[in-house]
């Protein structure tokens, strides 16, 4: 990595240039001078470059390859790994709890991710309608995106949704008596799936940005065409925003496959269990973490981890994939 | 529709003019409507914080009827024996820390980026990308094995280290979309006046990047201040917990016992946060804004 003599097609004959530079200054002046030049750049990029390559080859590129070693074989911590082949994997895929988790998870996907971008593309509408007041109710939607993360609001939000407490409460009032959410291993993840719609403010912002950006004459010229509100949104606007639509749609969907902090602190402390009662909010993150750092099985959470790199990398994959069919760009972008 | 050709207003404002008052009073109404359920949970915490233990939970009340800050003053007591100025002091290190190491490390990188033209540029640019969209915690198990051999447990060492490796993709390529929309002129030509990299990065870039700096370190130093994960696994030793292990701590000790003090607890901790949101609202904003475009 460190060196930097990959030559491109138009500098030939480099090496034999070495050292001559000052002999062929007269015939060819250009020449040894731009190579110098490049030389230097070079060198340059990849001295600025250097912090990132140390990070990268020490804690992304290294770790990755250890993880994968990890992945197939047994190891504690304390003895050195012994492989195991396939066995980590046939155990995950045996572990009734295990795919409790992935289920758990997948459903917090499927649920919160298409809400919280709903909502927040249903908000971003209505901002970007006016501009008064917007950049006020911009920023008071964006603040619950910035400290939803932090254990606070976890811990706030367990409040809230426990048993006869505000929500129970609120529900009472409309005849609805299913107790507190986060007592109940079937509802914990719905106040979950509302923590991440809480924090719609994220894409909204992204959203926004995007609509500021579609050409008014569009509008205007499918008014004249007397195209009703809907057909404009549909034929306009979702389409000349679509590329941020993908953006978000990418984005939300991996950070909702990696949700732990909240699973982990709304769910503590009851009955015992790190992630719930009846393991309710075991989210995979949540059960990798049970795994490797409470059963400290390196192996098999390094495994678990590498299943959830590929469910994401598939992810990605069919999104962009798809991208051909639904995201417009305009020309000269991209 | 359309205004008519005697208004004077520009075309802009015409059309909507007309329609200004209703069609604006449903909008307001629709937005604070947003609002109230955003803080609804706010507002019954804050004001839960402000009644004794027993009265929070079971109560619909918004605000106190017999209010107390016995919540907050009961914070100094500290958590098992732990002053909670130790928890700020010590998230507040590792926040500066980082914020120290992003700016440096990911701005050196968006430079080599943005304004070196070096062979294997788009090869690094891709890989640096591709650490975008890869799931932590792939990383996670090998690099705790990895900072075990080195005997960096209970250090800070593994929450920082990476911060100053341009480890955050995310900055470095705020960052370098913003040098890449600086005018090529500048460094252009500062390079003919035979300035070299480091001063036109030192002089003429890093000055102009202010913006995405600004956003990039009001970033790193709240998402240091919330993380929870990090310090959960590599610190074991209360007195060097940050405010998020403490808080959890204090939830596992105390509980249901100190429900005031809980909830009070988790609001102070909020509080650095929001006087960063507070104060610089417009560059988060834009920096989130500017991400989802480019991208």
């Amino acid at each position: 990595m460190g060196t930097t003599v990959t030559h491109a097609p138009a500098m030939e004959g480099l090496s034999e240039d070495k050292g001559s530079e000052p002999r062929h200054g007269p015939v060819k002046p250009e020449r040894p001078a731009a190579l110098k030049r490049r030389r230097r750049e070079n060198l340059a990029g990849y001295l600025f470059m250097s912090p990132w390559i140390a990070g990268f080859l020490l804690l992304t590129a290294g770790p990755m390859v250890a993880s994968l070693y990890f992945a197939f074989t047994d190891y504690n911590l304390f003895d050195a790994p012994k492989w195991i082949g396939l066995d980590n994997f046939s155990e995950m895929f045996g572990d009734p709890r295990w795919r409790h988790s992935v289920q758990v998870t997948l459903w917090y996907v499927v649920v919160g991710t298409p809400l919280k971008l709903i909502a927040a593309l249903g908000v971003a509408l209505l901002l970007a309608q006016s501009r008064r007041g917007q950049a006020f109710y911009r920023a008071a939607f964006y603040a619950p995106s910035l400290i939803g993360a932090s254990v606070s609001v976890a811990i706030v939000w367990k409040a809230i949704f426990s048993d006869d407490a505000i929500v129970d409460r609120t529900q009472k009032i409309f005849g609805i008596d299913v107790g507190g959410w986060t007592g109940d291993p079937d509802m914990i993840i719905y106040s979950l799936v509302a923590l991440t719609v809480w924090q719609f403010g994220a894409p909204m912002v992204i959203f926004l940005a995007g609509l500021k950006q579609v050409p008014r004459e569009l509008y205007e010229a499918a008014e004249v065409d007397g195209a009703g509100k809907l057909r404009r949104f549909w034929n306009i606007t979702l389409p000349m925003i679509s590329p941020v639509l993908f953006f978000n749609v990418l984005l939300e969907t991996i950070h909702s496959f990696q949700i732990f902090s909240s699973a982990y602190i709304v769910g503590g402390g009851a009955g015992g269990n790190a992630c719930g009662p009846a393991d309710g909010s075991m989210v995979y993150t949540c059960y990798l973490y049970v795994q490797g750092f409470e059963n400290s099985r390196m192996g098999l959470a390094s495994a678990m981890a590498w299943m959830l790199l590929v469910a994401v990398a598939l992810v990605t994959a069919v999104l962009f994939w798809s991208q051909k069919r639904w995201v417009h760009y305009e020309e000269g972008a991209r | 529709m359309s205004a008519p050709a005697t208004d004077i207003k520009p075309p802009a404002g015409s059309g909507a003019l007309r329609h200004k008052l209703p069609g604006s009073v449903a909008w307001h109404i629709g937005s604070l409507l947003i609002l109230a359920v955003i803080l609804y949970p706010v507002i019954w915490v804050v004001g839960g914080s402000f009644k004794k233990s027993g009265d929070i939970v079971g109560s619909l009340d918004l605000f106190p009827g017999d209010p107390t800050i016995g919540n907050y003053t009961s914070l100094a007591d500290g958590i098992a024996d732990i002053s909670i100025s130790t928890f700020f002091f010590n998230s507040l290190f590792l926040a500066v820390g980082s914020v120290i190491g992003i700016l440096v490390s990911c701005s050196l990188t968006a430079y080599a980026f943005a304004k070196i033209r070096f062979t294997g540029r788009n090869l690094l640019f891709t890989l640096m990308i591709g650490t975008l969209l890869l799931p932590y915690h792939v990383l996670l198990i090998p690099q705790y094995v990895l900072f075990r051999n080195m005997g960096m447990i209970n250090t800070y060492t593994p929450l920082l280290l990476g911060k100053y490796l341009a480890i955050e993709a995310f900055f470095v390529f705020l960052m370098v979309q913003f040098m890449r929309n600086m005018p090529r002129e500048l460094d252009e030509a500062a390079r003919l006046d035979g300035c070299g990299h480091f001063r036109i990065y030192w002089s003429i870039v890093l000055p102009l990047s202010r913006p995405a700096l600004i956003t990039s370190a009001i970033f790193t130093f709240i998402n240091s201040w919330n993380d929870f994960m990090g310090p959960l696994i590599y610190l074991n030793e209360p007195d060097k917990y940050t405010v998020s292990l403490g808080l959890k701590m204090f939830v596992d000790q105390e509980g249901l016992a100190n429900y005031g003090g809980m909830i009070a607890m988790s609001l102070v901790a909020l509080l650095p946060v929001l006087a960063f949101f507070l104060a610089f609202q417009r560059y988060l904003i834009d920096g989130m804004a500017t991400s989802g475009l480019k991208g």
